[in-house]
């Protein structure tokens, strides 16, 4: 597509959804009531680790009000020792997940629920469920539950043939690693941590769900994929997929911690039960006890080069916390890590580690935030040792296409280098620093992806356009659906509606994730606008009696083409519209695909930072960042991708963590102690888009927001290096961990 | 579910008797910041709520004729910010008062809530201490006065009697040369509680430092007064052999504890730090030459 | 439980509810009157979602109890556009794309209406400050502070 002449792709318009939102009547999760609904609540273990010995919920059940009980008998029992896939997720940890069977295995791990008449009484009934637990020896770090006689949370888990924590290994290798090092000039080995951090999203889980007595369900809930839902649901409530609707409410932020669900079979159940439609809603601490966050981490990294600087071996050990149920996204640590780099020899490895904690979600770029911190650490080291600038070490290095990445792939056109050209160019790069100041840089990767998307396009008949895709849209995708379908039709955007369709309206889509939709979206949108727009011809070819491939479509009208070049007025949208019924009835086009052909993205950030030695404090004066897009369907959501994820990378690196108390239980389930960043806390978060279009794309679009969370725990990190001199392995760089290193307690 | 009563009376004495009748059952309700947080936590549940922001006198400010201030216990961070004397007198109890919680919480509250909730954390308290501020107390038997660093008995406990309620703070006259400031050391720029927080009001007489009082909040189960903190800046030139005694004075008297928000070996170096950078500003507004 | 008969304006409108002693502001505007612009993002008073105006005074509306609208006056974000006119701030927030998931745009906006009543030419520094109270996790709040700025100066602008 000539990016030159685009008249919509890369504008800045305003949202189809905008007004519903600064008006305050987009309508989330939370935000809908039915006739005759009833509340649910949950009662979570407050042991971290016990097995369930028996579960009296008599004298709830006989208290006025309540309508319903349930505990994990009431959804389908997977067995825990036999694999069912549903997407990356597996059945059987998902329905433990949502209530826990034979134990409880974190602190907050729902154990049974009710829905009574009011939220009260709801909360009065779960104190009435009598839980008999037998506690057991409980483990929450990462390092800690590797440890050989740590308490084992799933018996039949076995690693090395012994019963394990250690739940999945993934292992990437490409060359020959230990002769790679062998050649080496200068080696750098160093070992981090991570806590885990939750993604954050202001929005907490809620739902409403009716089931009626031939057991048609809806859902209303806000999720990152509807179909997700119903699938989720269907399999832990035995219902037929075609029985549930599941309705996208607005969602208030997912960042991934909304790809797996929680509250909607519980509700679904507890509705079934009582015949009531039931309403669910966790409060934040409960948002924080039992959903999400991403792993915590230990990682080693180890990094040979030659002096001048090529580096020819790199190894990576990369232990995620799980949660209490196995699926830690190992994938993205160890297969991002070294994925910006054209490094011969490569041995990464990931591995999957159960705790008693929450079970891990999604978040943003999964797991390669952690795998890029600890490889980006080690490259600034390298370039210290090796005295080059850290840009150059990463400009010399940097993958391009036709390298071969450890993951797998073979790379095409990417854009990584053009991010550290145009850091290196950036003004930014060589402003002044006064004392105590410092600046960092770091690159990332994230795969990208396809799969499934459905889009309809349909002309109403007054020559307007509604276009329904099945994506949540978490953060302006619905923009840039309509930058493109105006973009193909020639028409003012602004002409263009679009929906999120529910589970019955539109066809299978996957979840909004991954850096998936705006990619996968235009796929459909551009194959479904395009049979429309031939339609459009058919229907002017009709009128007109010449032949259908004697018409084009040019600025939003129909043109006689060929030997009928000027022999008719054009026809615009509307006129055909008009006529539709009389020349072969309704225009509308629906496509389905399975997407393919998603690139990686990379992203090089530069970042400035200021220290206070004495407190310790550490403040984030100036950030840039520069990532391949692709292409900027609209320009604002994509720099609003790039200046989130680095909000979100600042505060894991500075102020973000899960704290455990003596018990085992989350010390800091607030948003007052779990420090995310506040307004005063972050400059202007600037970016540079570089587009170099993806060539198997009909726009060029690469994917946007998982990339900006990789890059900056490492940038923060080395900013914080260069402007003390210290080093720091363990994340977050919160003022006590800084001042220990500043000013060591018997100095 | 017990039932809740509201009650919003116009008058202190109407208050006060609701208040003492409900037996410890009852909870004032100022600005709400803190008591609507315990109440939705579980943490209380009182069966009366007395919401005292309809009384004249506690909602407030009054300059007294001998140049002090009258503050009402429930006067919100905002208006008290907003009052066009108040915070060029005692801008270091300003600071204090409004550096709790968001734009929000401010237009809620109040340094009377602040002190009844006696977190030893509240910001307000050490500068209200450091400025010698005296509250007035009004319970079934009378109304009494009593120093502010004597009103907190423990996390969450106050030395108020039963049926006692705080009706607002005495702030004295300023000398000449007299200046007070407030920083609190929190890990973000806004929205955290203190990890630790330092008041210092000061007088100077010709560069030398006539009186000084320092008080330290998060360190200990109460806000502190450190006396000898004071002790080693009166006489002296703020040189900075006094200024690094008051800060080891300072460091001495922290008794702080390992918890989420900082540890013990933190909490103590930050609050000599922050006592002289306090000082450093305290002594530019007494006008330190 | 008995409950309280409140009288109240909201958003211009004299409005009266019932509600529980103990049930907060924010229960109720979402509850019986159906005023769901204003989230529950916590419930504590950390994440600003809720915010409303109180007699003119920026407040959290889970940290209000409903008993205390008696005689107030309470502005919300539904009262924000006047008509089909949205208020200046609204659509800058939707031209410079302020907003991205929009669960926390009410809250912000109402926060950053009432700094511009209080402070029409507000520093970054100042509004940054301001609107600390307001948790965004989508924008890394650049293009919220860029707008609520722009928004200042053109209304700057509109007053000359």
């Amino acid at each position: 597509m000539n990016v030159q002449a685009n008249k919509w792709i890369g504008q800045r318009t305003i949202r189809p959804d905008g007004a519903d939102k600064v008006t305050g009547r987009a309508a989330y999760a939370a935000d809908t009531t039915m006739p005759g609904m009833i509340w649910g609540k949950i009662l979570r273990s407050p042991h971290p680790h016990a097995c369930i010995r028996s579960i009296d919920t008599s004298k709830a059940e006989a208290l006025p009000g309540v309508k319903a009980v349930m505990t994990a008998r009431d959804l389908v029992d997977f067995p825990i020792d036999k694999s069912v896939m549903l997407g990356i997720q597996d059945m059987r940890w998902m329905c433990r997940n949502v209530m826990a069977r034979e134990k409880a295995l974190f602190a907050g791990h729902p154990v049974a629920a009710v829905a009574a008449t009011s939220e009260a009484i709801a909360s009065e009934a779960l104190k009435l469920i009598e839980v008999e637990y037998e506690v057991l020896p409980w483990v929450i770090d990462v390092e800690e539950a590797m440890k050989p006689d740590a308490p084992i949370l799933h018996d039949h888990i076995q690693f090395e043939g012994k019963p394990s924590n250690i739940a999945g290994k993934l292992e990437h290798k490409l060359g020959d690693v230990e002769a790679g090092f062998a050649a080496a000039e200068v080696v750098v080995e160093r070992s981090f941590r991570t806590k885990p951090v939750h993604q954050g999203y202001i929005e907490p889980h809620a739902c409403l769900v009716s089931v009626l007595p031939d057991g048609k369900t809806t859902i209303w809930s806000s999720s990152q994929g509807q179909f997700m839902v119903r699938a989720m649901c269907a399999h832990l409530t035995g219902l037929p997929q075609n029985d549930i609707r599941a309705i996208q409410a607005e969602i208030g932020g997912g960042f991934g911690g909304k790809t797996i669900i929680y509250l909607e079979p519980v509700a679904l159940v507890l509705a079934r039960k009582s015949g009531r439609p039931v309403k669910m809603a966790m409060t934040r601490e409960e948002v924080f006890r039992a959903s999400g966050p991403t792993s915590g981490s230990y990682s080693t990294v180890r990094i040979g080069a030659t002096r001048d600087g090529r580096i020819l071996a790199a190894k990576g050990t990369f232990y995620l916390q799980a949660g209490a149920l196995p699926g830690s996204p190992i994938r993205g640590a160890a297969g991002c890590a070294f994925a910006p780099y054209d490094i011969p020899n490569v041995h990464s490895l990931g591995f999957d580690v159960v705790s008693n904690r929450s079970k891990v979600a999604a978040y943003r770029a999964p797991g390669a935030p952690i795998g890029a911190y600890a490889v980006e650490c080690v490259l600034d080291e390298l370039a210290e040792a090796l005295k080059m600038d850290p840009l150059q070490l990463r400009l010399k290095n940097a993958a391009r296409q036709g390298t071969k990445a450890a993951h797998g792939p073979t790379y095409p056109r990417i854009g990584f280098e053009e991010t550290i050209q145009a850091a290196l160019e950036h003004p930014h790069y060589r402003a002044p620093l006064g004392p105590n100041q410092g600046r960092g840089v770091a690159s990332g990767f994230w795969f990208n992806a396809g799969g499934e998307s459905s889009a309809q396009v349909n002309i109403t008949e007054d020559g307007n356009v509604v276009v329904t895709t099945g994506h949540p849209d978490i953060g302006g995708s619905r923009a840039s659906t309509a930058n493109i379908t105006a973009e193909l039709l020639g028409i003012d955007y602004r002409k263009v509606s679009v929906l999120i369709g529910d589970t019955s309206t539109i066809g299978f889509s996957n979840l909004t994730g991954g850096s998936r939709v705006t990619y996968a979206s235009a796929m459909v949108v551009t194959q479904s606008t395009e049979k429309v727009i031939r339609t459009l011809c058919e229907r002017a070819a009709k009128i007109w009696k010449i032949d259908p491939d004697a018409v084009v479509w040019e600025d939003g009208e129909a043109r006689p083409a060929g030997d009928n070049a000027g022999q008719f007025p054009p026809l615009t949208l509307a006129q055909i519209a008009a006529r539709a019924s009389e020349t072969g009835g309704p225009i509308g086009a629906g496509v389905q695909l399975n997407t393919t052909g998603a690139e990686g993205g990379f992203a090089t950030h530069i970042c400035d930072v200021e220290v206070d030695p004495e407190l310790g404090t550490v403040r984030v004066l100036r950030y840039t960042s520069f990532q391949d897009v692709g292409r900027a369907i609209h320009p604002s959501y994509v720099e609003g991708q790039m200046q989130g994820g680095v909000a979100q990378g600042i505060g894991w690196a500075l102020s973000e963590e899960y704290i455990y108390d003596k018990q085992g239980r989350v010390d800091n389930p607030s948003f007052l102690d779990y420090r995310m960043p506040v307004c005063s806390d972050l400059p202007m978060l600037d970016t540079v888009i570089i587009e170099v279009p993806n060539p198997k794309h009909p726009q060029g679009v690469r994917g946007v927001g998982e990339v900006p969370l990789v890059p900056p725990l490492a940038a923060v990190a080395n900013a914080i290096h260069d402007a003390l001199g210290h080093r720091f392995y363990s994340l977050p760089m919160s003022p006590p961990k800084v001042l220990a290193v500043l000013e060591p307690a018997d100095a | 579910m017990t039932d809740i009563r509201y009650l919003a009376p116009r008058t202190l004495d109407e208050a006060v008797g609701a208040f003492a009748a409900a037996r410890g059952a009852a909870r004032i309700l100022a600005g709400g910041t803190d008591l609507l947080v315990q109440m939705r936590a579980g943490a209380v549940r009182p069966g009366l709520i007395v919401d005292i922001k309809r009384i004249a006198e506690m909602t407030s400010i009054e300059e007294t004729a001998d140049g002090g201030f009258r503050i009402g216990a429930a006067v919100s961070g905002a208006v008290l910010g907003e009052h066009p004397r108040f915070g060029q007198v005692w801008p270091g109890v300003l600071e204090a008062v409004n550096l709790i919680g968001s734009t929000q919480v401010q237009g809620r509250a109040s340094p009377g809530g602040n002190l009844c909730n006696a977190s030893p954390a509240g910001d307000s308290v050490p500068a209200m201490i450091a400025a010698d501020a005296v509250v007035t107390v009004q319970g079934p038997d009378g109304r009494r006065q009593m120093p502010v660093a004597a009103v907190p008995a423990g996390p969450g406990r106050t030395n108020l009697a039963p049926g006692e309620i705080l009706v607002s703070f005495t702030l004295p006259p300023r000398p000449r040369g007299a200046g007070d400031a407030y920083l609190r050391m929190i890990p973000r720029t806004e929205m955290d509680i203190a990890v630790v927080g330092c008041g210092v009001n000061l007088t100077l007489r010709d560069g030398t430092c006539t009186a000084a009082r320092v008080g330290l909040g998060a360190v200990a189960p109460t806000v502190l007064l450190v006396g000898e903190a004071g002790k080693a800046l009166v006489g002296s030139r703020l040189d900075a052999a006094a200024i690094e005694a008051a800060a080891a004075a300072c460091r001495a008297a922290c008794r702080p504890i390992d918890d989420k928000r900082g540890t013990i070996a933190y909490r103590t170096r930050i609050a000599g730090v922050l006592l002289k950078r306090t000082v450093g500003i305290a002594a530019d507004r007494a006008g330190r030459a | 439980m008995a409950k309280l008969h409140v009288s109240t304006t909201i958003n211009g409108e004299p409005t009266e509810f019932l509600c529980e002693p103990s049930q907060s502001m924010l229960d109720v505007l979402r509850g019986p009157l159906g005023l769901t612009g204003s989230k529950e993002g916590c419930g504590s008073g950390d994440c600003g979602a809720c915010t409303i105006t109180l007699d003119g005074r920026l407040v959290c509306s889970c940290l209000v109890l409903a008993a205390e609208a008696q005689d107030r006056e309470i502005r919300t974000i539904e009262g924000m556009a006047e008509g089909d006119r949205l208020h200046p701030l609204q659509q800058k927030f939707l031209e410079m794309a302020a907003l991205q998931c929009g669960i926390c745009t009410p809250g912000v906006l109402m926060a950053a209406r009432t700094l511009l009543e209080q402070n029409p030419d507000p520093t970054e520094t100042e509004a940054r400050f301001w609107l600390a109270g307001n948790l965004c996790r989508c924008t890394g709040y650049d293009k919220i502070i860029r707008a609520v700025l722009d928004t200042a100066a053109e209304m700057r602008e509109a007053a000359r």
